[in-house]
């Protein structure tokens, strides 16, 4: 079943210039790797070269952190949306 | 708030400032005894300083400590409301002082210029019952968030990126950490800075103008804050979202068992090297070329494309004559327009995406991809003073 992905403004030149895209998945894992396969530039932003999530990428399933849930065997019910949040560090000077 | 301190009866003059609190049940002569009587510090005099500061002098924050060693500048002026025209080339320590003891000189302004460091950020926060984050930089990021959960003092966190802000209030005693939300920093040069990618001028306004109710709701303790919430802002959609932010048990800082007891590195925790001004005068390296060199290759009419790698909207700035336009996330699709083109020349505003266009150039097997040493802002120097600097 196909799920949004809300994509941060960082990444969104990596993934057709586009704030979501829709991709299939059970879970998590699945779904982030059925994106990642269709926007190849995304995948070394998402993923270490072993095929790991990066530690810096937070993914969201709905409110909640998948750290906190089952990670990416994270399960997706109808009408789930993933969000990745990137950390920005802007605000002062530059 | 601490409690060495306590305050003074509010002066007639006072009462008349702040009679629009003193009338609130939240707030009232009790909440504004606590506003006199709180230190608030503010990381950064810039796009979120500036309406953190106004609003917390506004309000009445006793003691107002900011930290900043920049001056201003007139592309600050788009969204750093506490500085002026005439403010250009001042401190903007001085400027904002200057500003904030003329809206409200009740306020105690204490300036500290310098750079936040590893070795005077746990003094300095010591001082202080309440932190607010307004850096630009992750390498800061972390030392404040640690600073302060060491500290023990809240971080009310905000961060802005083109049309996006967030908001948290970090490091409480029972609160999530800003490390328990970001556990390790994004590589070097992946997240554009705001001097890159550009930000609205408004929305440091919007983030900020959130930071400082949150910082002021502290000091009253009233309402619900932003601690375990984590606010998403879009100006474009104008719309907010709430993500959850758990505290972390195993957090490196503020979990059961901690391993990061004394601030650290934190240059070399998110891998930037710190900035030397050596790097800006040792010669260029083999894959770079000086706006000189390029200035007689261009003069001497030699065949080479030169490749502008910024976005349509600076190339509308200003350009170099004859260069042609690629943006840097476009190349690696549009790499067919250069074919046949192995003398290639390549820049950006000063040096840092022509260098990633450089690397990914000669990755793909054009070997003689060179790098224009400083950007455009460079040949606005030293060639070209007529163009417009941005």
């Amino acid at each position: 079943m196909a799920h949004k992905i809300l994509i941060p403004t960082p990444l969104r030149v990596y993934a057709g210039k586009q704030e979501v895209v829709e991709a299939e998945g059970r879970t998590v894992g699945e779904l982030l790797e059925n994106m990642a396969a269709e926007y190849t530039e995304l995948r070394g932003h998402l993923y270490t070269e072993d095929g790991k999530l990066r530690s810096f990428v937070n993914i969201y399933v709905n409110d909640d952190d998948i750290r906190y849930l089952e990670k990416e065997e994270t399960p997706l019910a109808p009408g789930d949306t993933v969000s990745i949040i990137p950390s920005v560090a802007g605000g002062g000077p530059a | 708030m601490k409690e060495d301190n306590t305050p003074p009866a509010l002066t007639n003059h006072e009462v008349a400032r702040y009679s629009r609190h003193l009338i609130m049940p939240e707030v009232g002569m009790e909440g504004q005894l606590k506003l006199k009587a709180a230190r608030a510090l503010c990381i950064g005099a810039g796009g979120l300083g500036s309406p953190v500061a106004l609003y917390l002098a506004a309000a009445g924050v006793g003691t107002l400590g900011i930290v900043d060693f920049d001056a201003v500048d007139y592309s600050n002026l788009q969204r750093q409301i506490i500085h002026g025209t005439p403010d250009v080339g001042r401190s903007k320590l001085e400027s904002a002082k200057t500003r904030l003891n003329a809206l409200n000189p009740e306020v105690d302004v204490v300036t500290h210029e310098m750079a936040l460091s590893a070795q005077n950020a746990l003094a300095l926060f010591a001082d202080y019952d309440l932190v607010i984050d307004g850096t630009d930089n992750f390498p800061t990021r972390y030392l404040v968030n640690d600073a302060c959960v060491l500290g023990g003092i809240p971080n009310v966190y905000g961060s802005i990126f083109r049309f996006e802000g967030q908001a948290s209030v970090f490091a409480t005693k029972d609160g999530p950490c800003y490390r328990c939300m970001f556990p390790e920093p994004p590589p070097p040069g992946l997240v554009p800075s705001c001097a890159e990618g550009g930000v609205l001028g408004i929305l440091p306004g919007v983030v900020g103008t959130l930071q400082a109710t949150e910082a002021i709701k502290l000091i009253l303790g009233v309402g619900e804050s932003l601690v375990g919430r984590f606010l998403l802002f879009d100006a474009l959609k104008m719309r907010f979202r709430e993500l959850k932010v758990r505290k972390d048990p195993d957090c490196p800082v503020c979990g059961t068992h901690p391993t990061v007891t004394q601030l650290i590195d934190y240059e070399q925790f998110c891998g930037v090297a710190p900035v030397t001004p050596a790097v800006a005068t040792t010669p260029e390296a083999e894959d770079e070329v000086t706006v000189e060199q390029l200035k007689t290759r261009l003069d001497r009419q030699d065949a080479f494309l030169l490749l502008d790698v910024r976005e349509p909207q600076e190339f509308q700035i200003c350009r170099i004559p004859g260069s042609v336009l690629i943006p840097l996330g476009d190349l690696p699709s549009r790499l067919s327009e250069v074919e046949g083109r192995d003398d290639i020349v390549v820049h950006c505003k000063s040096g840092v995406r022509s260098g990633k266009a450089v690397r990914l150039l000669r990755e793909a097997g054009y070997s003689q991809a060179r790098n224009l040493k400083g950007g455009i802002l460079a040949w606005i120097d030293r060639i070209d003073p007529t163009l417009p600097k941005y």
